[in-house]
C-alpha cells in the first residue's frame, strides 16, 4: 500500500465542496462512507446521488485518461479520479475546490474555453512536401511523451503566469508549449512557429519554476522537455546570427 | 420560446468521437457548412479511452495479410451476422483512413524498418492493430480534433441534444440543451449524423463513462428509425474488479496481444478449455508454443507456432472468466488473474504504460511484479442505427449515423481494434453523404413551432415536480434490473422478468423529478438521459427475448447453441404507436464471390500486396 492508508473501509470521511457560482460561494459540507480504494471523484458522485443531486463536476472516464475531473484537492490541482482518500488524514475534512485560475461556471466547473482559443492560434501539423513517410521509433519517443497529454489544463492552473498574473492575452500556458513543442520536434512536420512562440505565446514570461512539471498526472517533462527546449530554439531563432540569416534564405527545414 | 438560440447548418454531426469528427471533417471538406454537437469538451469522448489499436491490413508486420483476410475475421468473429458490404467495406478502406491520419500528424508506433507497427489483438489472424501504447485512442481523438479545428466548423461543446425534428418524413432539425447554462438551442439542418456512440450506462459495471447512455439510438428511434442487432452487447473480458470505484474500468485486450495470461485461483491456464473446437487449430497447444509465437513477435520474425488462448474472441474470454468464477475458481475480489509480471519490467511499462499507471494508482497493483484482477465489464453495443453500408444512410431521410451508434458492421461480436477502424472509415462515409444529401435536398424544411415548444416544456417538467424520484434512483434500479437479467448469460424467464420490470420502471420513471436550477444540473441532465437508457433497455431485452439461441455475444442459457434460421436474420426495434415493435428482417444475401472469401481454405488474393 502507499500512502498513509489513514481511512478504511465502514468509516466516513467529511468532504467540504466548494459550492457557488460566478457571483460567489463557499465550501459546504458531506459526509460520506468510504470504501476502499475510494478516489474523491467517487466521493462526489455518493453526495451527488445521495445528498445534492445538483452538484456540478464535469467528469468522463474516471480512469484518468480524459482529463476531465481538474479541481483543487486540499488545494493541490489534481484530478478527482486519481486522488485516493486513503492519501489524506482521516480525522481532517478534505477541501474540494474549482480550479482557481479558470472562471467558476458553478461548483467545481470551471470555464476553460480560454484554453480551446489558444489551440485554434496555433498553427497545425504542417507536413514537409516530398519527404519519406519512415522515422525510427527513437525519432518519435521524445515526441509521443508530449502527445500523451491529456488536456486536463492542471498546469495552466498551477502556473504563476495565469494563476496569480493572469496574463491570459500574453500567455499560452505550458499545455500549449507542449503542443507546440509535439509539432516542432515531429520528424515530418516543416512548419516554424518559433516566432508564435515569441511574439504571441509568450514563451519568454516562463521563468521554469517546473510547477507545471509537478501536477502533470500523465508525467510529461513539461519544462525539461518541451519548454526549455523550445526557448532554445526561440534563441537561436532570433538571436544568433548565422541561423538567422540562414534562415531568412532558406526557412525551417534546412535550419534544423 | 421566440427567443431561442438557433442555428442552422447543412450538416448536424451529433457526437465527436472519432467517427463525428472524421463525419464533420469529411462534411465540411466537401463544402458543407457542419455544426459539431458534443455533450462534454472536445477531445474528451469515449474514443479517448480505447487503448490497443486501430485495425487495418496494412500487412507491415504479417505480410500475408490483406483486406479479405481482416474481412473474413470480421465476419467469422460477428458470427456472420454481420452486413458482409460494411465488413468489406470497412476491410478494404481502413489501411488508407489510419494512413491519412498519420498525414493529419498521429503518431503510431514504429517498425525497425520505420512504419507503422502493428500488434496482435483476440480474433485477428495476423498482426493487425496500429497502436501507440496503450493509449490510441488519445493519439487518434487528438489528431482528428487539431484537423476538425482548422476545417472551419461550429464546434458546440457540452449541448446535449434530446430531440430530432422530421417534417414530411425527412429531418428539418434538433433540440437541445446547454449544459453551462441550461438554456435552449435548435438547430435547423436537413442532414443530421448520429456519431453518439453506445449504451453502456444501462449497465453498472461498465468501461463506458457518464456520456453513454443511448442518446443517438433513442433519438433516431422518436424520429421513426429503425434499429437493429440491439441484443448484442459486448461484455469485454477484462475490466478492472477491484477497488470498488474502478470496477468496470477497461483494462486493454493489448494485455493479452502484449502476453499476458489468464489463470484462475488454482494457477491453472484456463483458455485451453473455453477454446471453440472449431478453431482450436488457430490456437496454440502448449504453455511453450504460446510463448514462442510471443518471443517471434516481439522480435518480428516469422514463427510456426499459433497465438495463445487467452486471444481467442472476446465473447468467449468473457464467458470463460464469468465461467470460471461462477464455479469457485476466481480471485478474491470475484475476477480472474490475467498476469504479465513474468515479462521484463521495461518492456511491460513501454508497451502498457496506462494499464501500469492505471494499477499502480487506483489498485495498489504493480503490474510488474504482481498478477491483475480482472473480469467482464459492459463495454460496446454491436446494435444500433440500420444504415446502409455505403452511406450510412438511416431509414429517415437526411438522417446517418456512424460509429458505435450504427450497426451492421460487427454483427453479433465486434473483435478488438475493429472499433476505431469503424469510426473512421464510416465516419468519414456519412459526413461525405450527409453533406452531398444536404447539398441536393436544399435547405432543412420549416420545424413546426408547437414541436419546438413541446419539447421545451418536456424538459423542464421535472423541475416542476415536487415528489417522486430522482434520476439517479431510476437508473440505479435500471442498472440492477439490466445487470441481473440481461447479463452474460441470458434464459427466458429471466428476460420475460426484465421486461415487466422496466415497464413497470418506465411507468415510475415518468414521474422522475429534478432539484436546483438549470445551470450545470446534472441530477436535471440524467433525467434525459435515464429515458434514453430505458428505450435502449427495452430494445435490448425485447431482442434478447426473441433471439433463442445463442450467437456471439449474445448467450442463452436454454438456447445453448446456435439455431441456423437464426444466423439469416437480425432482429430490427421500430416505434410504432402500439409501442416498440420487434420484428425479424432478412440477413442480406451475400454475393457469391465475396461468399468464396468466406471459406478458411480461401486463399486471400491480399497475400500479394
Amino acid at each position: 500500500m502507499s500512502g498513509p492508508a489513514d481511512v478504511k473501509a465502514g468509516r466516513t470521511i467529511e468532504l467540504r465542496v466548494w459550492r457557488g457560482d460566478a457571483s460567489g460561494g463557499a465550501p459546504v459540507s458531506y459526509t460520506v462512507p468510504v470504501e476502499p480504494g475510494m478516489v474523491v471523484l467517487d466521493a462526489i458522485h455518493w453526495i451527488q446521488a445521495h445528498q445534492a443531486p445538483d452538484l456540478a463536476v464535469r467528469w468522463n472516464c474516471k480512469a484518468a485518461k480524459c482529463g476531465s475531473c481538474s479541481a483543487e484537492v486540499n488545494g493541490k490541482p489534481s484530478l478527482m479520479c486519481k486522488s485516493r482518500l486513503d492519501h489524506f488524514p482521516a480525522d481532517r475534512p478534505i477541501l474540494v475546490t474549482p480550479m482557481k485560475t479558470f472562471p467558476v461556471i458553478r461548483d467545481l466547473v470551471t470555464d476553460v474555453s480560454w484554453n480551446y482559443e489558444v489551440n485554434k492560434r496555433i498553427q497545425p501539423f504542417t507536413p514537409m512536401k516530398n519527404a519519406s513517410w519512415r522515422w525510427q521509433q527513437s525519432d518519435v519517443d521524445r515526441v509521443q511523451e508530449f502527445r500523451k497529454c491529456i488536456e486536463c489544463f492542471l498546469c495552466q492552473d498551477v502556473c504563476h503566469v495565469l494563476r496569480s498574473h493572469e496574463m491570459k492575452t500574453q500567455f499560452a500556458g505550458p499545455r500549449f508549449f507542449v503542443r507546440i513543442a509535439g509539432l516542432e520536434m515531429h520528424p515530418m512536420d516543416g512548419a516554424d512557429r518559433t516566432k508564435f512562440l515569441k511574439d504571441e505565446a509568450g514563451l519568454g514570461l516562463c521563468n521554469i519554476t517546473k510547477c507545471c512539471t509537478e501536477v502533470c498526472p500523465e508525467g510529461i517533462h513539461i519544462t525539461d522537455n518541451a519548454i526549455i527546449p523550445l526557448k532554445e530554439r526561440v534563441v537561436d531563432s532570433f538571436y544568433d546570427p548565422v541561423v538567422k540569416l540562414l534562415r531568412s534564405w532558406f526557412g525551417k527545414q534546412e535550419t534544423t | 420560446m421566440t427567443s431561442l438560440e438557433t442555428h442552422e447548418h447543412d450538416v448536424l454531426v451529433i457526437g465527436a468521437g472519432g467517427a463525428g469528427l472524421r463525419a464533420a471533417i469529411e462534411a465540411s471538406g466537401r463544402g458543407a457548412r457542419v455544426g459539431l454537437v458534443c455533450k462534454s469538451l472536445l477531445g474528451k469522448a469515449h474514443t479517448v479511452m480505447a487503448e490497443g489499436g486501430i485495425a487495418a491490413a496494412l500487412a507491415h508486420v504479417d505480410p500475408q495479410d490483406g483486406w479479405e483476410t481482416h474481412f473474413r475475421d470480421t465476419m467469422k468473429g460477428g458470427s456472420f451476422l454481420n452486413h458482409w458490404r460494411m465488413a468489406q467495406l470497412h476491410a478494404q478502406e481502413a489501411p488508407a483512413r489510419v494512413r491519412e491520419l498519420e498525414e493529419w500528424g498521429a503518431l503510431f508506433d514504429r517498425t525497425p524498418d520505420g512504419r507503422i507497427l502493428q500488434r496482435a489483438f483476440g480474433g485477428h489472424t495476423w498482426k493487425r492493430l496500429a497502436h501507440v501504447g496503450d493509449r490510441t485512442g488519445l493519439e487518434m481523438i487528438r489528431a482528428l480534433q487539431d484537423r476538425g479545428v482548422h476545417a472551419g466548423m461550429d464546434v458546440f461543446m457540452e449541448v446535449t441534444v434530446t430531440r430530432l425534428f422530421t417534417e414530411g418524413g425527412r429531418i428539418a432539425g434538433a433540440f437541445a440543451y446547454r449544459r453551462e447554462t441550461g438554456r435552449f438551442v435548435v438547430f435547423r439542418a436537413p442532414a443530421v449524423v448520429i456519431a453518439t456512440g453506445g449504451i453502456g450506462k444501462c449497465y453498472k459495471v461498465t468501461s463506458n463513462s457518464w456520456e453513454y447512455t443511448g442518446d443517438g439510438q433513442a433519438l433516431a428511434y422518436q424520429a421513426g428509425a429503425e434499429l437493429i442487432d440491439m441484443e448484442f452487447v459486448q461484455f469485454h473480458p477484462t475490466g478492472m474488479v477491484w477497488p470498488p470505484g474502478v470496477m468496470g474500468i477497461l483494462v486493454t485486450e493489448g494485455v493479452r496481444g502484449e502476453g499476458g495470461i489468464l489463470r484462475n485461483s488454482n494457477g491453472e491456464r484456463f483458455m485451453w478449455k473455453y477454446l471453440p473446437e472449431a478453431r482450436k487449430h488457430e490456437y496454440a497447444e502448449t504453455d511453450a508454443e504460446a510463448r514462442e509465437w510471443l518471443e517471434a513477435t516481439v522480435a518480428q520474425r516469422q514463427t510456426q507456432a499459433r497465438r495463445p488462448p487467452e486471444l481467442s474472441t472476446r465473447d468467449n474470454v468473457a464467458r470463460a472468466i464469468y465461467t470460471e468464477v461462477k464455479e469457485g475458481r476466481g480471485s478474491p475480489h470475484g475476477g480472474a488473474f490475467l498476469d504479465i509480471s513474468y515479462l521484463p519490467a521495461e518492456r511491460v511499462i513501454r508497451k502498457l504504460p496506462s494499464m501500469y499507471h492505471q494499477f499502480k494508482e487506483l489498485a495498489d497493483v504493480d503490474i510488474t511484479k504482481e498478477p491483475m484482477e480482472v473480469g467482464p465489464t459492459t463495454h460496446y453495443v454491436m446494435g444500433g442505427l440500420r444504415v446502409e453500408p455505403d452511406t450510412g444512410a438511416a431509414t429517415v431521410a437526411g438522417l446517418y449515423a456512424c460509429g458505435e451508434a450504427a450497426a451492421g458492421l460487427h454483427g453479433a461480436n465486434r473483435l478488438g481494434g475493429n472499433s476505431l477502424s469503424d469510426l473512421l472509415v464510416f465516419g468519414c462515409r456519412a459526413g461525405g453523404a450527409a453533406a452531398d444529401y444536404a447539398k441536393s435536398a436544399g435547405p432543412a424544411p420549416a420545424i413546426d413551432p408547437a414541436a419546438i415548444e413541446a419539447e421545451g416544456r418536456d424538459l423542464v417538467a421535472p423541475f416542476e415536480r415536487t415528489g417522486g424520484p430522482t434520476a439517479y434512483e431510476i437508473h440505479h434500479r435500471l442498472q440492477e434490473i439490466m445487470g441481473a437479467r440481461v447479463g452474460i448469460f441470458r434464459t427466458e424467464q429471466d428476460l420475460t422478468r426484465a421486461v415487466e420490470e422496466l415497464q413497470k420502471l418506465q411507468a415510475d420513471a415518468r414521474g422522475m423529478r429534478a432539484d436546483g436550477s438549470r445551470p450545470f444540473n446534472p441530477g436535471w441532465h440524467l433525467v434525459r438521459d435515464v429515458q434514453n437508457l430505458l428505450m435502449v433497455s427495452e430494445a435490448i431485452t425485447r431482442s434478447a427475448l426473441l433471439r433463442r439461441e445463442s450467437r456471439g455475444a449474445h448467450s442463452r442459457l436454454d438456447h445453448p447453441g446456435p439455431d441456423a434460421a437464426l444466423g439469416k436474420v437480425n432482429f430490427r426495434v421500430k416505434h410504432t404507436d402500439a409501442g416498440m415493435s420487434v420484428e425479424p428482417t432478412p440477413l442480406p444475401a451475400v454475393p457469391p464471390d465475396v461468399q468464396l472469401l468466406l471459406h478458411d481454405a480461401a486463399q486471400p488474393a491480399g497475400a500479394k500486396s
